[in-house]
């Protein structure tokens, strides 16, 4: 990808001005925006012995919550996954009327302000609200039937019997917030699909279905992959929709910027830099690892 | 990606899969993945916007415009204003010049760079927040600077305690924290646009005369005029929209550093909820108007997509 002309000579690249005033202050900025407070955090913890830290980060209370953080991120994310390669095949292979809008809703999460989503799926997903009376009876049911299927785990503690201010809470919260990362990751990729694939495997005699798990979807796969974890890296991170909508009841439904948040409160100041110092290692692992999994998706697609 | 799929569209009729027979899909397959598809949107999207508009005139008009009359929700709303008008251009001018080094320019590093820009939407907003509070706050070091006892420019310390200068649970921690959560959108938006644009007609600008700042001004600023317009109205949104890391260092002084989504949690709290809901429904108006001209200008220039969302 070279942006500089093949016409003009190598030694003549900068020609055009502005590259250390540029440079310089994209740097700076970058620096003293950036760079040098999230080093703060990182010395923070380097104050720390190496008691402290494990005492920070390994108590039952913040285990809890990162169990509960990984897990249900993850699962908000597969579940994405799914629904966003529905959503995607849907809005790029079939034309219905309101499909524009559909589109452009689908950048809703993106759009609008974390806490008004979190109070308004809470007042759909409550007991009194508009679905909530109508789901949470069955969602207590199903919770209520697979105890007595299977005593020997505790369904009630893993799942909730309620859905808002309970586990499921969370999750709606997460599905939300993740929602357009695989449908847009995917999107232009299904858009470049050539059609002639599909009609190559259809000649050569394989089924509607053969052609979709052998031809298309190992086509989607590094797409479906980089938007699961980029909604997966979102859902980690996420407080604003949650913490109105969890319940947040420390072990059982807090997550941890919100473990954070509390640590903060009561002047724990370590305690909330170390907890906050896992997460971000965390969150630059699956930075690298977008970051591959893209570099390695172009490269699929252009062979 | 929309002008991709409109084209796609236009040769089939309406409710019609894409495409010749053998590739389609059979009809059942079509309806289910479309009955999933808006259940899907209307569950989870659909609904929740509803609900804010519902909920805010659930006591009729008047007690929806009741919740703006009270100073706290005016000066929250002024505190938003205010933080928007100083954190989007902040990063409007970031973004011009980091895509301007990136894209016209070969240097080494470069990716790394592109990497750390990005850095901000990897961070969790609790996070962002947390880490001015450590720089910033009355432990980190700059209260640490304010109670030295003999510390670098003495002058500034006496002017800075003269004047109360606070950053954390005060205005300048709520724009920092905002410019750092809204930091990657101006420049993520543009650098894949210039760089596909190339330099081509800067060398020419320049060959026929022009200085470096008519080539920026009237041949680089041109041309990226609808993909900077697209990073400020996100960057906008977020900006006004942001609650996690605004929360943890505004302290929440109503009437003081409190901007809407913080306004939105105390009402909240309180029962108050038509008036939370009010609030709410002038963000969800914000990010309706968002979607719309965000869409508007995808219809109109029918652009690619970065194949990198924004988050």
């Amino acid at each position: 990808m070279s942006q500089v002309s093949p016409l003009i000579p190598r030694f003549r690249r900068r020609v055009l001005p502005g590259f250390g005033l540029s440079l310089g202050f994209t740097l700076s900025y970058l620096g003293l925006i950036v760079l040098i407070p999230l080093t703060a955090a990182f010395l923070r913890t380097a104050g720390m012995s190496w008691e402290e830290f494990v005492a920070a980060v390994a108590s039952p209370r913040v285990v809890a919550a990162y169990k509960l953080s990984f897990g249900v991120s993850l699962l908000a994310a597969l579940v994405n996954a799914f629904f966003g390669f529905i959503l995607a095949w849907v809005l790029v292979r079939y034309t219905f009327p309101g499909r524009r809008i559909m589109d452009a809703l689908v950048d809703l999460p993106f759009a609008l302000p974390t806490a008004v989503a979190g109070i308004a799926l809470s007042a759909i997903y409550a007991k009194n609200g508009w679905l909530g009376g109508l789901l949470e009876p069955i969602w207590a049911g199903g919770v209520g039937k697979l105890a007595n299927l299977v005593p020997w785990v505790d369904w009630k503690a893993l799942l909730g019997d309620k859905l808002a201010f309970d586990r499921p809470g969370v999750f709606i919260a997460l599905t939300f917030i993740g929602l357009p990362f695989v449908v847009r990751t995917l999107q232009p990729v299904l858009a470049e699909l050539q059609p002639e694939l599909e009609e190559a495997a259809a000649t050569l005699g394989a089924n509607r279905w053969q052609t979709m798990t052998r031809v298309i979807l190992p086509e989607l796969f590094p797409a479906i992959i980089t938007g699961f974890a980029l909604a997966f890296a979102r859902a980690l991170g996420e407080y604003g929709s949650v913490v109105f909508i969890a319940g947040n009841q420390p072990q059982h439904s807090e997550i941890v910027p919100l473990l954070i948040i509390t640590k903060l409160e009561q002047y724990d100041y370590r305690g909330a830099t170390a907890i906050a110092c896992v997460m971000l290692v965390a969150s630059f692992v699956l930075l690298l690892l977008i970051n591959l999994l893209q570099k390695w998706s172009r490269r699929y697609h252009q062979i | 990606m929309a002008g991709a799929s409109t084209s796609l569209a236009a040769k089939a009729g309406a409710g019609r899969a894409v495409g010749p027979r053998v590739i389609r899909n059979p009809w059942w397959v079509r309806v289910a993945f479309m009955t999933v598809a808006f259940i899907f949107v209307i569950g989870f999207l659909l609904l929740p916007l509803a609900a804010v508009f519902t909920e805010a005139l659930r006591k009729g008009v008047g007690a929806f415009f009741a919740a703006f009359t009270d100073s706290d929700a005016l000066s929250a709303i002024k505190l938003t204003l205010t933080t928007a008008a100083i954190a989007v251009p902040a990063n409007l001018v970031f973004g011009v010049a980091a895509s301007w080094c990136i894209a016209k320019f070969e240097f080494r590093g470069k990716s790394i760079l592109i990497t750390l820009i990005d850095l901000p939407f990897a961070v969790s907003p609790v996070i962002s927040g947390l880490i001015y509070v450590l720089v910033f706050g009355a432990q980190g070091w700059y209260g640490r600077y304010l109670d030295a006892e003999s510390p670098m420019l003495p002058w500034l310390q006496q002017w800075l305690i003269a004047q109360d200068f606070r950053i954390i649970f005060a205005v300048p921690g709520i724009v920092l924290a905002s410019i750092f959560v809204t930091f990657p959108f101006v420049a993520r938006e543009l650098i894949p646009l210039m760089q596909a644009q190339g330099t081509d007609e800067e060398y020419a600008a320049l060959t026929l005369g022009a200085s470096g700042w008519q080539t920026f001004w009237r041949v680089t600023v041109p041309n990226i005029k609808w993909g900077l317009f697209y990073g400020v109205i996100l960057c906008n949104a977020r900006a006004m929209g942001e609650f996690g890391a605004v929360s943890v260092v505004s302290g929440h002084i109503r009437g003081v550093t409190n901007t809407m989504p913080l306004h939105v949690e105390i009402l909240y709290n309180e029962y108050n909820f038509v008036a939370a809901f009010a609030v709410s429904a002038l963000l969800a108006l914000l990010a309706l108007v968002t979607l719309v001209l965000k869409s508007l200008i995808e219809w109109q220039h029918q652009r690619v997509r970065p194949e990198k969302t924004s988050a």
